[in-house]
């Protein structure tokens, strides 16, 4: 294998990367001017690097793989990236705070997703989570003269390098025990019987990635998060990072842990069911539609660990087509918070000041309504699907008692969707919002909600393909 | 004679400290980036040891990328700190409660 071939394999990496560095340069020489430009050259550069998917290989002797499953989770990626990058213009005015680095950034933190889907060496894998989450403190950061975005930043960068030691005290086990860094050799490894340090690089990777997706018991970071971060980049870290952790978590699982399933399922299913039920209950008391969305993803991640914890081919594809809604749910719930202005125009985030919006926006109030149905699981939204074969994949493999106590809990999660969409259409109107119009958001919202209304399932057969195609190649 | 337990004794005592040093921990932020560099300095100790038992070279290119990370995280975390020190003008961990959690 060729230097070329490899970094050919790895252009939608290059492109990425390069652009960024050289949108850096912009942003340093003509300063903030050049936002609109710059942003509207990173969403050109997501895209030509989503054209340049597609191929297949190993590249740089192994430590990266370009295969199905990274060409399925990399699209997702560039999708939330690209629309969070125009979700950031309008809200950035407003708040007198654009600023040519922010797409900088998400160009960065999307390479680093880049190769946290792709790795397939915990060498990759350390070093592409990293470049990541560097990006996403800064950007949790980013209105640095609000405090509350402040403390988010520090919350984040705190509680992150934390897991991101745990992991590594874990890959340093694993390395010790199995004597290498690759995947294949660690799988290898591990399926002569696992010794006591392999069982504690196992745990610990494990928690060190629980703190990414964001699953109880390392979860207490994510509500503050949510909620201080700009709402533009609470919808990416809400989608992107959240794909590329959960991609990440099942190619570990599957390729570098498969042959040792005992081991990590009861992990997983205690995670699973911990994080769906505190993730029902955390969100009844909230006031800030921020924060309940931080439940409410805490909640989701329990869901997708229910497809992983089948450990099966098809829990694999269950989970990537759970990824795929949750994603298109997750901003298109978020393009509904930016649209959310008091009158003098500042951005609020009280649940209340939704009170009676059915009356004074109706499609404002329908789109909402769609999501939190799409999210609670109802028919005929496409959030029923994405929970109909994640608990198909559990049954299958034999996992009865998590089903039956997910699909329980997750009628309590329906309570507080339901509350919104009671306040929206009960409650008598409370102050008119102030009027956005921004064409980018609302079709933004009027995309995502058609694609989570009923009319969605025309794609699941392609879909579903997709996936499969994709969990193939883990197996 | 010091064999491989001695090393990973001493990283996992290293780190218990760095993990501890972040919770216990009630006064300043700028003791837990220090707890955080522990932590991964414990990381790098149990990497070259690994690696000079195992005679791979690994685990010594994996401690040279972590020490260049730590770098960085470090650099980024005092960027946060002081960002939020401009804003409330304290870094005392109890004060860090402008959103409940």
């Amino acid at each position: 294998m060729s230097i070329a071939s490899s970094i050919l394999l790895t252009l939608p990496e290059v492109i990425l990367s390069v652009s960024a560095i050289v949108l850096m340069l912009v942003a340093a020489y003509a300063g903030d001017k050049a936002t609109r430009v710059v942003n509207g050259v990173a969403v050109a550069a997501l895209f030509a690097a989503f054209l340049s998917l597609g191929q297949e290989g190993v590249a740089f002797d192994g430590l990266y793989s370009a295969d199905a499953f990274a060409n399925f989770a990399k699209p997702l990626i560039y999708l939330a990236a690209g629309v969070s990058i125009l979700l950031s213009t309008r809200f950035f005015a407003t708040e007198d705070r654009l600023r040519a680095e922010y797409s900088v950034l998400i160009l960065l933190a999307t390479v680093g997703m880049g190769m946290m889907v792709s790795a397939t060496n915990l060498l990759t894998l350390y070093v592409g989570l990293e470049l990541q989450s560097l990006a996403a403190y800064v950007l949790a950061s980013f209105m640095r003269k609000d405090q509350r975005s402040a403390e988010a930043g520090l919350k984040y960068f705190v509680l992150g390098a934390l897991a991101s030691g745990i992991l590594l005290y874990g890959i340093s086990l694993l390395y010790g025990f199995s004597g290498t860094t690759d995947y294949h050799g660690v799988a290898e490894a591990l399926a002569n019987g696992v010794n006591t340090g392999e069982l504690f690089g196992i745990v610990f990777v494990l928690a060190g990635l629980s703190f990414k997706i964001a699953a109880v018991p390392f979860h207490m970071w994510t509500p503050d998060v949510y909620e201080g971060a700009p709402t533009p980049v609470t919808a990416y870290f809400g989608s992107a990072p959240k794909v590329a952790a959960v991609a990440l978590l099942v190619r570990v699982t599957i390729e570098a842990m498969g042959s040792a399933v005992t081991s990590w399922q009861q992990i997983l299913i205690f995670t699973s069911l911990a994080s769906i039920i505190l993730g029902a209950f955390g969100a009844i008391g909230q006031t800030n539609i921020k924060r309940l969305l931080a439940y409410s993803s805490i909640n989701n991640v329990g869901f997708v660990l229910v497809g992983l914890a089948a450990g099966t081919q098809d829990g694999v594809s269950a989970t990537m087509t759970y990824m795929v809604i949750y994603v298109l749910m997750t901003l298109g719930s978020f393009a509904c918070v930016l649209q959310m202005r008091a009158a003098d125009g500042r951005h609020v985030e009280d649940i209340a000041s939704l009170a009676g919006l059915s009356r004074r926006q109706p499609a404002l109030a329908a789109a909402i309504a769609i999501f939190m149905f799409s999210l609670a699981g109802i028919p005929p939204l496409l959030g029923f699907w994405a929970k109909f074969v994640v608990f198909d994949a559990a049954v299958a493999a034999g996992l009865m008692p998590l089903a039956v106590i997910g699909i329980a809990a997750s009628t309590i999660g329906a309570f507080y969707y339901l509350k919104i969409v009671k306040i929206m259409y009960f409650d008598e109107p409370a102050e008119a919002y102030h009027p956005v119009g921004s064409y980018v958001e609302s079709g933004v919202i009027a995309l995502t909600a058609l694609a989570v209304s009923p009319l969605g399932y025309l794609a699941i057969p392609m879909l579903g393909a997709a996936s499969a195609a994709a969990a193939k190649a883990l197996f | 004679m010091i064999g491989l337990q001695h090393y990973l004794v001493v990283s996992a005592i290293l780190f218990t400290m760095g993990v501890l040093g972040i919770f216990i921990n009630r006064k300043n932020i700028i003791i837990i980036l220090m707890a955080i560099e522990l932590i991964l300095l414990a990381v790098n100790i149990n990497l070259v040891a690994f690696s000079a038992f195992l005679g791979d070279l690994v685990g010594q290119v994996f401690a040279m990328f972590v020490l260049t990370v730590a770098a960085g995280e470090a650099a980024i975390g005092l960027a946060i700190l002081v960002i939020y020190f401009r804003g409330r003008g304290s870094i005392a961990v109890d004060d860090v409660n402008r959103m409940k959690g």
